[in-house]
């Protein structure tokens, strides 16, 4: 500290600096963040006019229209993650910090969950009901929802860091992620469908935290690896 | 003895040693390869015996589990050339990986075009949501968006970079996606009958099937290394070397005339 011109913030500090920052920035542009939850909310809605407004039927299927449109949404959301930054050039900056850019991308996808999927998660009750479902399986379909929207915006942050800058990025990121989102619709889905035919579902929830730890581990170095080469 | 072979493998890693010696191997692999299509598909369709439950419709699978096998292996050897590619910074070995795909990706389409017509005289419909014809859609998927976001960038060297690390993920998420769908799949219907895996299989079914697959193999090879060849001459079309073996001033002055 005795040379001290220049003091390099902790890790945790640039951390907390990182979140501050882009939840601030997320706040400023909420129409952003709505127009996300709207297009939740209309594919959803679109579900019962396009195949039966019967209760039964609805009820059958609503933990797979909810889940893909959760996916649909967190995917739309991508495009907001890197590419502000990557135009007006902070992203460059990032790159060029001291702390390990893995921890810093963790920390944005962080900000973006909480901006873009945590709204999802507290909005698919008054979906689940539109669609018939009972309480039980509305809570465990928001837990699901809560251990697996964050595996979406981590394996979408490395589509979303390849794609910065490409001709056609928004609808391109749907074909590198939407394939590696499978696996986590699956035991989504899987836990409610168990659930209301009366079986176990524990399992399923563990399976969804599994990818959220694996996920949390190992996506962020692919971020940060797809970013090096996107910005080099 | 190994580092005679390391320096053997540096040789061939630099476009310019490489670019002759593929040239050389291409017939050679292609020769082969139509040898053993010959022979693999006499056996197969002649040689091997009817099957006594799904009788002469049985016979695609000479073409399709050697398919779908290769669309396998095409992606894992895609995978460890993105590896080599990235870790050393190989020229080499990214433009295989970028080469590998596009063969990879019609193995997977032939494998589920070649299942779906396997499908209908034995499950009565083209396409049934069986965990293998899922897992190999899920598959085709990721060849397509490798290639797409290969063509999407212009900048070759960065295109190849960023689809490496894209096949690297991939290949780490195939056994999750390949065991999630199966997982799913014994959940939402009973088992289904596989594509004449019988334990007891007839020694010439085996035999004319791994006939094939050695000519799919041998046919990639050939097809790949043709196309590497070619991606080599426009990725180092600024080195003197590729500007002498296509006699530049002629070329160039044409290729000038024609923007």
């Amino acid at each position: 500290m005795s040379k001290g011109a220049i003091t390099q913030p902790s890790l945790f500090a640039a951390w907390r600096a990182m979140i501050v920052r882009d939840l601030t920035l997320a706040m400023r542009r909420r129409a952003d963040v709505l127009t996300t939850l709207f297009f939740f909310i209309i594919v959803v809605s679109l579900f019962p006019l396009g195949v039966s407004p019967e209760m039964a039927v609805l009820r059958e299927i609503a933990p797979g229209v909810i889940w893909v449109a959760a996916l649909l949404a967190s995917m739309l959301s991508l495009g907001r993650l890197f590419s502000d930054d990557y135009q007006d050039g902070t992203l460059e900056q990032m790159l060029l910090l001291p702390q390990p850019l893995s921890v810093l991308v963790l920390a944005k996808v962080l900000a973006h969950w909480l901006v873009s999927g945590v709204p999802l998660v507290l909005l698919s009750p008054l979906l689940g009901m539109q669609l018939g479902l009972d309480g039980d399986a509305i809570i465990l379909m928001m837990l699901t929802l809560l251990l697996g929207t964050p595996v979406l915006s981590l394996i979408g942050s490395v589509g979303a860091a390849l794609t910065l800058g490409v001709r056609g990025g928004g609808v391109l990121v749907s074909l590198l992620v939407l394939p590696l989102y499978i696996p986590v619709l699956i035991f989504g889905t899987g836990a409610v469908d168990a659930a209301t035919s009366g079986m176990e579902f524990e399992g399923h929830l563990s399976l969804l935290g599994a990818f959220f730890v694996l996920a949390a581990l190992l996506t962020p170095l692919a971020t940060a690896a797809a970013l090096r080469i996107s910005v080099e | 003895m190994a580092f005679k072979n390391s320096i053997a493998w540096y040789y061939f890693s630099s476009p310019k040693n490489f670019y002759p010696m593929a040239g050389r191997l291409i017939p050679w692999f292609w020769a082969l390869s139509i040898t053993l299509l010959v022979v693999g598909l006499y056996m197969g369709f002649f040689v091997a015996p009817t099957d006594y439950k799904q009788g002469e419709s049985y016979r695609i699978i000479f073409i399709h589990v050697p398919a779908a096998w290769m669309s396998m292996l095409i992606y894992l050897v895609m995978a460890g050339y993105a590896i080599i590619g990235l870790a050393w910074k190989l020229r080499m070995a990214e433009m295989m990986a970028s080469a590998l795909a596009p063969t990879g990706a019609m193995f997977t389409f032939l494998a589920l075009w070649t299942g779906a017509f396997w499908g209908k005289p034995t499950w009565g419909t083209y396409w049934v949501w069986d965990a293998r014809l899922t897992s190999e859609l899920i598959l085709l998927f990721l060849y397509i968006g490798y290639i797409s976001l290969q063509s999407a960038i212009d900048d070759p060297r960065r295109a190849a970079r960023a689809s490496a690390l894209l096949a690297i993920v991939g290949v780490i998420n195939l056994p999750v996606i390949y065991w999630s769908v199966t997982w799913w799949n014994t959940l939402h219907q009973g088992a289904s009958v596989s594509p004449g895996m019988e334990p007891k299989m007839a020694s010439d079914m085996l035999t004319a099937m791994m006939v094939m697959t050695f000519a799919f193999w041998t046919y990639t090879i050939a097809v790949v290394l043709m196309r590497v060849r070619r991606t080599v001459l426009e990725r180092e079309n600024q080195t003197s070397w590729v500007k002498a073996l296509v006699g530049a001033p002629k070329e160039k002055s044409s290729e000038g005339e024609k923007q």
